[in-house]
C-alpha cells in the first residue's frame, strides 16, 4: 500500500512535469531577474528567496522592492499587494468546484495559485490514471520551485549567466495565448474569451498599463453577469 | 536606501499577507461543505475564459504601438504561436516557437 502511494505520488509528478515546462522557462528567467535585481538593491538571496516563498507573486515582488528601498510604509505595502492581486479572487472563485475534495493539499493549492498555475489547472484536465488532486498539487508544486529556485539562482549566480536571455520572459505570454486557444477550443467558452479580452483592452485604453486591472475585472464581471442568461442558453 | 532588517521583515510579511488573503478570500466565503450559490457556479464556469483574455492583454500593456518597434516582435510571435498551435497542436512547440522568434526579434533585429 504504502508502496503503491509513493509511485502514484511518481506519475503524477511526471505526468505534471511536461506541463510545466513553459511556466519552468518563464519563471526561471523571471525569478532570476528579480534575485539579480534584489541582489542590486542591497538584499542578497536569503531576502529575495524569503520573499519568493512567501509571496510567490510575480508582479507584486517588483513592485515591493520599491518598498524595501525607500521610506518605511508598511500600510501602503499592505494595500498595494491587495490590489496588485486581486484578480487572484477570481481565481479561487473559478477554482472552488475543482478543488473540492483535495482535502490535505487543499490549503497548499490555495496558498499557490499564481496565474500561471491557475491558467493550466483551470484549462486541463488530469491524465487518466491520475488523481486530481494529485496532479494539481504536482503542477502547482512545480510551478511553486521553479519561482523559488530561479529566485535563488538570480541571488548566487546570477552574474554568471553570459547568454542573453532577452525576451525569454515571453514565454509566459506564449503560455497565456495557448490557454486562450485552448479555451477558444471549446465553443461555449468564446463569449466569455471575447469579453476578457474586449474588456481588458477597453480597461487598457482608459486607465493606462499601471492601472488597468482592477477596472478591466470590474468590466468583465459585469458583463458576464449582465450576460448570465445569455451566455448559459449558450 | 536599505530598510533595517526588521523592517525588511514587516514588509515581506505584510506583502505576504495581502497576497496570501486575495488568495484565500474565496475559499473562504465558499466553504467545501456548502454548495456556493448558482451565481457562483456560473461565474466559475465563463471566469477562466475571460481571465485568459484579460491575462493576454494584461501581458501586451507594456507594448508601444505607436513608437518603435509598434509592438511587430510581440504581435508576429503570438501569430507564430497561433499558427503552431492550430498546425500541430502541441502546447510545448507553439510556446517554444514563439519565444524563439521573440527573442530574435528583440535581440536582433529590434534591438
Amino acid at each position: 500500500m504504502e508502496q503503491l502511494e509513493e509511485h502514484s505520488w511518481r506519475a503524477a509528478a511526471r505526468a505534471a512535469f511536461p506541463v510545466t515546462i513553459p511556466v519552468l522557462t518563464g519563471y526561471l528567467c523571471l525569478g532570476m531577474a528579480y534575485g539579480l535585481l534584489m541582489q542590486a538593491k542591497g538584499y542578497g538571496p536569503l531576502w529575495s528567496v524569503l520573499m519568493s516563498a512567501l509571496v510567490y507573486g510575480g508582479s507584486i515582488q517588483y513592485v515591493a522592492i520599491t518598498f524595501l528601498t525607500t521610506a518605511f510604509d508598511p500600510v501602503q505595502a499592505f494595500v498595494l499587494a491587495l490590489m496588485v492581486n486581486a484578480r487572484h479572487m477570481f481565481y479561487g472563485l473559478s477554482m472552488l468546484e475543482k478543488y473540492r475534495g483535495t482535502g490535505m493539499a487543499r490549503p497548499f493549492l490555495v496558498c499557490t495559485l499564481t496565474d500561471e498555475t491557475y491558467s493550466l489547472l483551470a484549462t486541463l484536465e488530469p491524465p487518466s490514471g491520475v488523481s486530481r488532486q494529485r496532479f494539481y498539487t504536482a503542477v502547482s508544486l512545480w510551478d511553486y520551485l521553479y519561482w523559488v529556485i530561479g529566485t535563488a539562482l538570480g541571488g548566487f549566480l546570477g552574474m554568471l549567466v553570459t547568454f542573453d536571455t532577452t525576451g525569454m520572459d515571453f514565454a509566459l505570454t506564449a503560455l497565456f495565448v495557448v490557454l486562450f486557444l485552448e479555451q477558444w477550443k471549446v465553443p461555449e467558452n468564446r463569449p466569455a474569451a471575447v469579453i476578457g479580452l474586449a474588456c481588458t483592452a477597453l480597461s487598457l485604453t482608459l486607465f493606462g498599463a499601471t492601472n488597468l486591472v482592477i477596472p478591466a475585472m470590474a468590466m468583465i464581471l459585469t458583463v458576464l453577469l449582465g450576460q448570465r442568461r445569455r451566455l448559459l442558453c449558450a | 536606501m536599505r530598510l533595517s532588517a526588521l523592517q525588511a521583515l514587516c514588509i515581506i510579511a505584510l506583502v505576504a499577507a495581502g497576497t496570501q488573503l486575495t488568495r484565500w478570500v474565496p475559499f473562504w466565503l465558499f466553504p467545501e461543505h456548502r454548495q456556493p450559490p448558482p451565481v457562483v457556479t456560473y461565474l466559475g464556469r465563463v471566469l477562466p475564459p475571460a481571465m485568459m483574455g484579460l491575462l493576454v492583454v494584461y501581458c501586451l500593456k507594456g507594448v508601444s504601438w505607436s513608437a518603435a518597434s509598434h509592438g511587430v516582435p510581440e504581435l508576429s510571435s503570438i501569430l507564430l504561436v497561433a499558427a503552431l498551435h492550430r498546425w500541430k497542436g502541441n502546447v510545448l512547440l507553439s510556446i517554444a516557437g514563439g519565444t524563439g522568434l521573440y527573442m530574435l526579434l528583440v535581440q536582433l533585429v529590434f534591438a
